[in-house]
């Protein structure tokens, strides 16, 4: 009985001030007749009208595809480099001053260059986000594996632990946590840079569609498609938010070990 | 090989190589165009990008647009942080709050604060109103997230000792919470002000509102390549400032914190 209502109350908290908000929207925007802020009833049927249809195919399922493989390959080769980076100083300090202006430059504005290269398809869009995306797993990771414990690396050489067994028993797990925390603000703009993509030059995806209802002041499908990438962003960081409790399931445990142990 | 590796390593000081890196990186951005490796039409040489800087430098556009840039990115981010401490203290001190809006933060967060472009087109057209209502959005969730984190990570002892003593509300924010939030905030800020300069600079290629980023998109457009680049770097450069201006204010403000002092050996 103490668990229910431990349980219900903690529902209570997770979906209250949600539903407040909501209802609060719901009613305030009831009778509104200002074009630009229609009533949320209007925006929701405009949502299932809007995107359980071609659209689906045709403008949502592109766009997360593109975000995937931007997002992907922004992190295979930013951990790449970024391993490469990490493991030498003299490299690193080579080529430091370079990758914090790139690291910097808003990403952005990498859309006009590589129009310039690539033209507005698909590779535009894929090639911003990975090369947008890249710089913090990038950092995050040389960062990783230039802290690695000396203890743990002497340990490893004098093992005879070398070359890719190094790498995948030694390097890679010991910069993970680094590596997974670039991964997370990649994420963050991976997505932002999908949408300006397909804001700034297209002709399909959502960012596109977005835009396209602005233009058209179809005003109640336009506030749904702001609905649709506000779910996509919440949907993706709970999915990140799975990945990274397994992938730091070790370190946690070990965390809290230490601190049980102060 | 021993030998040969350290006498190299000796050879050149650590800040050189930096220096060295950065050359290098200069050469090949001169020399690729000119083989003909790159099409100097998508990337012209080096030492091109370099006189577009200065013809820029010497027009008053281009300033007028690099004031506009950094109005809206500073005034957003004003906005942003003064938003986001005032609503972190209090949620971070009201248990209650900071369980009732958890799920709510953690919903509005992620999303992207560019999805709200289409409205900062509707209501602000290409006024400052567009830029901030972008960058205020999404510099906002950092400072308030820190803020949260900051406020909870008071030391239990020290709390109950300052219970003991009697403080007044007003002592314990100012001698208990502050200290020990004040990392966590300043954190916040470095990140916050690094996103609002990305808004602030997408918001301006997407809407067109005045700035370094519709200078650069009208550029291309234009098939000003040269002066594309130099727009560019400019910008970048603006990213290496404001990181550069947020660790010094860091290192400024948590000169006390044990993070910052470092152990002067016997």
């Amino acid at each position: 009985m103490r668990t229910v209502l431990r349980g219900a109350g903690r529902l209570g908290y997770l979906l209250g001030l949600p539903a407040v908000l909501l209802t609060l929207w719901w009613v305030s925007t009831a009778s509104s007749t200002d074009f630009y802020f229609p009533p949320l009833r209007t925006i929701l049927s405009a949502f299932g009208e809007t995107w359980f249809s071609a659209r689906i195919v045709d403008d949502v399922l592109p766009s997360v595809a593109r975000l995937a493989a931007g997002y992907l390959g922004a992190v295979a080769l930013g951990v790449t480099i970024g391993v490469l980076l990490g493991s030498s100083r003299r490299v690193r300090l080579l080529a430091e001053p370079v990758l914090e202006f790139f690291r910097a430059v808003p990403p952005p504005v990498l859309i006009p260059v590589l129009m310039l290269f690539v033209g507005i398809g698909d590779t535009m869009k894929i090639t911003v986000i990975v090369i947008g995306s890249m710089w913090p797993v990038l950092l995050n990771t040389a960062e990783g594996v230039r802290a690695i414990d000396e203890v743990l690396a002497d340990t490893a050489r004098s093992y005879g632990l070398t070359g890719a067994a190094r790498l995948r028993r030694l390097v890679l797990p010991a910069a993970s946590p680094q590596i997974v925390t670039g991964m997370r603000q990649a994420l963050s703009i991976s997505i932002i840079l999908m949408v300006i993509s397909e804001m700034f030059a297209s002709s399909s995806g959502l960012g596109y569609t977005i835009v396209q209802f602005q233009r058209g002041f179809e005003i109640p499908e336009m506030w749904s498609g702001i609905l649709l990438l506000g779910l996509l962003g919440f949907l993706l960081s709970l999915l990140f938010g799975r990945f990274e409790a397994r992938a730091l399931r070790w370190y946690r445990g070990w965390r809290q070990a230490q601190k049980g142990k102060s | 090989m021993l030998t040969r590796s350290r006498r190299w390593a000796g050879a050149v000081p650590d800040p050189l190589l930096g220096l060295l890196g950065a050359a290098a990186f200069a050469a090949l951005l001169e020399v690729l165009p000119r083989t003909g490796a790159v099409s100097p039409d998508e990337l012209p040489p080096f030492s091109a990008i370099v006189r577009a800087l200065a013809a820029e430098a010497g027009s008053s556009g281009f300033w007028g647009a690099l004031l506009d840039t950094l109005r809206g990115w500073g005034y957003g981010l004003a906005i942003a942080v003064a938003a986001g401490l005032s609503l972190g203290l209090l949620i971070g001190s009201v248990p209650v709050l900071r369980e009732a809006t958890a799920s709510t933060i953690e919903f509005l967060r992620p999303i992207p604060s560019v999805a709200l472009v289409p409205l900062a087109v509707l209501l602000y057209g290409t006024r400052l109103g567009s830029t901030l209502l972008l960058v205020v959005y999404a510099a906002s969730w950092p400072v308030l997230v820190q803020a949260i984190h900051g406020v909870q990570d008071v030391d239990p002892v020290a709390r109950e000792t300052a219970a003991a003593y009697r403080f007044t509300r007003w002592g314990r924010l100012r001698y208990l919470v502050w200290p020990t939030a004040l990392p966590y905030l300043l954190t916040g800020v470095r990140l916050a002000a690094s996103v609002a300069l990305v808004l602030a600079v997408a918001g301006e290629l997407i809407i067109g509102s005045p700035g370094l980023g519709s200078a650069i998109g009208l550029a291309q457009a234009s098939n000003a390549v040269a002066e594309m680049y130099a727009l560019i770097f400019v910008t970048g450069a603006l990213g290496v400032c404001v990181n550069l201006l947020t660790r010094a204010l860091e290192r400024r403000v948590l000169a006390w914190h044990a993070s910052m002092r470092t152990e002067v050996p016997a």
